[in-house]
């Protein structure tokens, strides 16, 4: 993938452009504890004007976004990763010590730091504000989850706050857009650095729980009553017997409603592309322009774009999961089975990721402070099933499976099929663990720490932008890679010509290419279109779905039929399962391959690893192949 | 191992004795300095009031209520978090 789902910038390093300003723009950094609620004040203060940044030839990607002032003017905005301390102590926190103190050469120092902080937990949250404050940089305040303090009794003297630590103090719920007009004051306003009245011992953290509770309770800080709901949430989401069942109910019905909601949606867009495609081939004269429009990019980008539906209905769940604090819940189940193959809990929320896309799951590795279980998370992330998967295993379900009833009305046999891919990709990833962690990447434990947020609403505005971006990110792969590849492949399916026709399309480049191919996947049941389609999804994985949508359309055996059709004329349904094995194992994703050299230093894991999870590939294709006729 | 018979005012155990409800004050970290300081940053300092609460399912991890938040811990670490049982907090251990 290379301008992937999730990932913050892969494999191009840009620099963030940030509009001229009548005055020179300012770069604010926003910095907090994790669950300090940074990313959602991050959204508020960017809106849909934010920028999936890469710092070229660095270890990291931050959001950076620009926040428009009322008088117009533009501020740059870095959303760093959470800190506890400036000590530290993984190579996130690495990450942003080094832009707070400006000792990074290719991040511009901030001029001014967003500090935000849990006003409802404020007495540990202060700790932060020491070291952030010894800085000198000047740092506004942010008391967060103003609203929660409120409602819950809790009480701060802001003025009191801000006279203790000799900087300006804003009480903000991020979630409600409450009290962001002082934080738009302070970017506006000449920032003096700040001058507390005191500092503690800055490597002592007794002293700084003791400092930053002597300037609580100064400024009459009084904590809010614990959560009533969140207690009795999780005397349910945490229930020896019924926590697990709602675990398993909740995954269930996540499949079950990718694949029953999303379809009226996808059939309204497959329509549209129909009609659309239609309407272009009667509109233009005959040409090789038209036959390029519409059998390339029509028939090309049409079937993958058809998939945007289950692709958002995914990351509707993933937001509203992690959004309510359920995620952490679901975290803290599946420790055990973490714990067993090795691996530690923070690796959980890595592999989590890599559901959505193995890039960013591999660059948020970086929170784990133990290089050997840092490096297993990374090799096994790509075995979790990712987006690019989703359209090309229901495709192949929904071709080959009628929808039967499994378990009643609650889970259908293409649900289940798709949720039994995700459980193999799964158990791919837990076996390679337990393989490397008893070999090669042995090593002692570090303690798993897991904090609990408590439950919340999620809000439609920060789940909503969330989509957003997804779908951004989706349409703008099928308009470039997708687009690009089915376009290249047009062309070979085109040349050579012969009386200054088209070849047939088994004689042409591509036919010649995926012919090629042909001996070595024949024994999994592959033709030469599909190995076309491997070849191509190496750019990213539902690339296939295009190219095989281009070579059917192209086909006059094929061209009338849609998709599904074409495909179960050219699988048998072994072969069918072959190819669902084997894009569940195999490495197809230049995107992920860089990042992982990138991570790890050198070509050393990313060959190993492309090697490994293709020859598990080849080998599980070549079995199912060979089981099922 | 439950309060019923530990010497009157207090007793050393570890964080992995209590159960769910039991409150004990937080002693000593018995882990390397690199660990125990990121236990101190989440609130697990010496004089901590530290709180069982629920686990995940067979009782690893657990979650503790420390110094306003609620932090999972695994058994394995758990164990070296040296507390002292606070036996007022035990509803069935009042004298």
């Amino acid at each position: 993938m290379s301008e992937c789902s999730d990932c913050h910038g892969c494999g191009a390093a840009t620099v963030v452009e940030f509009p001229d300003a009548p005055a020179s723009p300012k770069i604010v950094a926003l910095a907090g504890p994790p669950n300090s609620g940074k990313t959602t004040l991050f959204n508020r203060l960017t809106g849909l004007r934010q920028k999936v940044a890469n710092f070229p030839g660095v270890t990291v990607e931050q959001h950076t976004g620009i926040a428009e002032l009322p008088d117009g003017r533009a501020v740059g905005i870095i959303d760093l990763p959470g800190l506890y301390s400036l000590s530290p102590q993984s190579e996130d926190e690495q990450v942003a010590h080094d832009v707070l103190t400006g000792e990074r050469s290719d991040t511009p120092r901030p001029e001014a730091i967003l500090l935000v902080l849990d006003s409802t937990n404020l007495s540990r949250h202060l700790m932060l504000a020491a070291p952030i404050l010894a800085l000198g940089v000047p740092t506004l305040i942010i008391l967060n989850m103003a609203d929660d303090l409120r409602n819950r009794g809790g009480h701060v003297d802001t003025r009191q706050l801000s006279a203790q630590l000799g900087a300006p103090v804003a009480l903000v719920s991020a979630r409600q857009g409450e009290g962001l007009d002082e934080v738009f004051e302070f970017l506006a306003s000449a920032m003096p650095a700040p001058a507390p009245k005191e500092l503690p011992v800055l490597h002592d953290v007794p002293k700084c729980r003791a400092w930053a509770g002597r300037v609580g309770s100064q400024a009459s800080y009084r904590p809010p009553v614990p959560p009533k709901w969140t207690r009795r949430l999780d005397s349910v989401f945490l229930h020896p017997v019924a926590g697990p069942v709602v675990f398993a109910v909740v995954v269930v019905a996540v499949f079950q409603t990718i694949f029953t909601a999303a379809v009226p949606l996808m059939d309204g867009l497959r329509w549209l592309f129909e009609v659309s495609g239609k309407w272009v081939a009667a509109t233009l004269p005959d040409s090789i322009f038209r036959s390029l429009l519409v059998e390339g990019v029509w028939s090309g980008v049409g079937s993958v774009v058809v998939f945007l539906p289950q692709v958002l209905f995914l990351f509707l769940f993933i937001g509203i999961l992690e959004d309510s604090g359920y995620l952490a819940r679901a975290a803290l189940i599946a420790d055990r089975t973490m714990a067993r193959v090795g691996l530690q809990g923070k690796s959980f929320i890595p592999l989590l990721s890599a559901y959505a896309c193995a890039v960013p799951a591999i660059l948020s590795t970086r929170t784990i402070e133990n290089k050997r279980d840092r490096f297993a998370t990374i090799l096994i992330a790509p075995f979790m099933t990712c987006a690019a998967r989703l359209p090309v295993y229901t495709l192949i379900i929904a071709a080959f499976l009628p929808n039967r009833p499994v378990l009643g009305p609650f889970l259908g046999a293409r649900a289940a099929a798709l949720l039994g891919l995700y459980v193999l990709g799964f158990l791919a990833a837990v076996v390679t663990a337990r393989v490397l962690k008893s070999s090669i990447l042995k090593s002692g434990r570090t303690p798993f720490l897991l904090e609990m947020p408590s439950y919340r609403w999620p809000t439609l505005q920060s789940i909503g932008l969330r989509l957003f971006d997804r779908a951004k990110v989706f349409l703008r792969r099928a308009g470039t890679v997708i687009l690009l590849v089915t376009v290249v492949l047009w062309i070979m399916a085109h040349l050579p010509a012969v009386n200054g026709k088209a070849p047939a399309i088994e004689d042409s480049l591509a036919g010649a290419l995926g012919r090629t191919l042909e001996p070595v996947i024949k024994p999994l049941g592959f033709n030469w279109k599909i190995g076309v389609g491997l070849i191509t999804s190496l750019a990213a994985r539902e690339t296939i779905i295009g190219t095989l949508g281009a070579i059917y359309g192209m086909d006059p055996e094929s061209h009338k039929l849609d998709l599904q059709k074409s495909l179960q004329h050219d699988l048998t349904p072994g072969g069918a399962v072959a190819l669902l094995i084997f894009f569940a194992f195999a490495m197809q994703c230049i995107s992920t391959i860089a990042v992982v050299r990138r991570e790890t230093g050198g070509w050393k894991w990313p060959i190993l690893q492309f090697t490994y999870m293709g020859v598990l590939a080849y080998a599980g294709a070549f079995v199912a192949a060979h089981l099922i006729r | 191992m439950s309060g019923n018979n530990v010497q009157p005012e207090t007793s050393f155990t570890t964080l992995v004795d209590l159960r769910r409800g039991d409150a004990a004050t937080l002693d000593h970290i018995d882990l390397p300095g690199k660990d125990a300081r990121r236990l101190m940053e989440l609130g697990f300092l010496p004089g901590a009031r530290i709180t069982a609460g629920h686990s995940a399912p067979g009782g690893d991890p657990r979650v503790f209520q420390v110094d306003g938040s609620e932090i999972a811990l695994r058994r394995e670490t758990a164990r070296r978090l040296k507390v002292r049982l606070d036996r007022t907090s035990r509803a069935s251990g009042m004298p």
